[in-house]
């Protein structure tokens, strides 16, 4: 167990490869309750509106049930956090409610942040990532497991989307993740999560699933492109550099930091997200110096052993003129110079 | 190579010494907690080592870690094999998990090693 942002965590629970490999295979089951989780009372519509002025991703008029990946910026373009905005059916089915899913470490950051830009809104913050817990089941089996157990199979929910539904009691169910397999995230007060985790864990280990922990959950990121806030994503780093831009609508609508943003669209000296693929085993990680001939040309922000792709692979802010793919760079790991290449993200793609 | 005859340091490398020659690896503990080995990165034949001086890296999933030279010589043999079956060193640490072999030039370092006993008491103490 490590501490991370306050939370003990489990890094592994036996293997790292085994816990990779049985989330890409079958299932792996991930306590993420550290992740913020905030919900959002008052008006439904001023709310949406709202919360679209502080997202790069509009989220204003969306219909109830879906969830939109988006950054949350400064004035400067810089990312506050990458969160996810949910719109979702409770209960009842006729009251949709609002809430957000941020990264642990920033918690703190974005509830002030938030509470900052509220004005004269009458809008209320909740923030209950301590009353409530978040399991992600990860996996080809993932739903078919969830599905025995709840009285919504996820399976026929869209991707990015959720709803209220009952597990065990009262729970939001999304069809989400972090490790580029198809799957689905629970939410629930904590009081019933300690059952929820050991039902659904005994109907996984049936088929060869399990827990996997927090090292496993950076390899499986990773290899689905997906960044890593603190890694790929920071004040420093402009959102028009993270090259997300399915996050980013920037057309007839205004966000904190959206001139910032276009600005730093145009600006061509600025550094770009890429993927390498490294010869050899031999990880570069975050820190790593990647050149073209002699010319220092940006730095490694992650890096693993791939175990999927049985590869060394990266991301790094690059310049735009060794960005293109099949880019011949090398990267300096711990002064020992070692030849990479451009490639596109994500590195792994699920079998469709 | 039963390890109770071998010699430990703190940041868990073995010494075999024999004529003159220490013939080192990692022990199993430094495996068991690595896990998923992936890499090794070795010296050549004829690099010169020192007490405590790095003469390798050693890759998991999770970190990188240097491993440190328990003697002070020149390094004689490199195990170049074993980058391809980094499962040897789960399998048989002690044995043919050997990494390199340094012709000693004294015994400096060796006085501060561990026997095998006081070097599982430091290991339990410290998990």
């Amino acid at each position: 167990m490590v501490d991370f942002a306050g939370w003990e965590m489990p890094v592994q629970y036996s293997s790292i490869m085994d816990e990779h490999h049985q989330t890409r295979k079958a299932i792996g089951m991930f306590d993420v309750s550290h992740m913020g989780r905030i919900w959002f009372s008052g008006d439904r519509e001023e709310i949406g509106q709202w919360l679209d002025g502080l997202t790069t991703r509009r989220v204003a008029g969306i219909a109830p049930g879906k969830i939109r990946y988006s950054l949350v910026c400064s004035q400067t373009g810089g990312i506050l956090d990458d969160v996810l905005v949910y719109y979702l059916p409770d209960a009842s089915g006729d009251q949709p409610f609002w809430m957000m899913v941020c990264n642990a470490s920033n918690r703190a950051k974005i509830v002030a942040w938030l509470e900052q830009h509220i004005g004269g809104r009458a809008i209320k913050l909740d923030d209950r990532t301590e009353s409530t817990a978040m399991i992600a089941v990860q996996g080809p089996a993932a739903n078919q497991v969830v599905a025995k157990l709840s009285s919504v199979d996820p399976d026929t929910l869209g991707y990015y989307t959720g709803t209220s539904c009952q597990l065990l009691g009262d729970v939001i169910l999304t069809r989400t993740g972090y490790t580029g397999e198809d799957g689905c995230e629970i939410m629930c007060d904590a009081s019933i999560a300690l059952e929820i985790w050991e039902k659904v864990y005994a109907a996984a280990q049936e088929i060869g699933g399990g827990a996997s922990g927090l090292a496993c959950r950076d390899t499986l990121r990773l290899e689905a492109g997906m960044p890593l806030y603190g890694h790929e994503l920071g004040e420093d780093v402009n959102a028009a550099q993270t090259d997300l831009r399915f996050a980013m609508q920037l057309k007839d609508r205004e966000f904190t930091g959206k001139a910032a943003i276009v600005a730093a669209m145009k600006d061509s000296s600025l550094p770009v997200r890429v993927g390498l693929q490294l010869e050899g085993r031999r990880a570069a990680r975050e820190g790593c110096t990647v050149f073209v001939g002699e010319k220092n040309v940006g730095t490694v922000v992650s890096g693993t052993f791939a175990p999927t792709l049985q590869k060394s692979i990266s991301m790094a802010y690059l310049l735009p003129e060794a960005t293109e793919l099949g880019t011949e760079v090398t990267v300096d790991i711990r002064g020992k110079s070692h030849p990479a290449v451009v490639v596109e993200v994500p590195f792994y793609k699920r079998p469709s | 190579m039963n390890p109770e005859n071998l010699l430990f340091a703190d940041t868990h490398e073995w010494a075999a010494v024999e004529d003159g020659v220490a013939t080192i690896g990692i022990s199993a503990n430094a495996v068991e907690a690595l896990t998923d080995l992936v890499y090794m990165e070795l010296p050549s034949v004829g690099d010169l080592v020192d007490v405590g001086q790095a003469f390798g890296e050693v890759e998991s999933v999770k970190a990188t870690s240097e491993m440190y030279s328990p003697v002070a010589g020149e390094i004689v043999e490199v195990n170049s094999s074993i980058v391809d079956s980094l499962e040897t060193l789960n399998t048989d640490p002690y044995e043919a998990g050997w990494i390199i072999k340094v012709k000693m030039n004294g015994d400096t370092g060796v006085d501060k090693l561990l026997s095998y006993t006081d070097y599982q008491k430091q290991c339990d103490e410290a998990s």
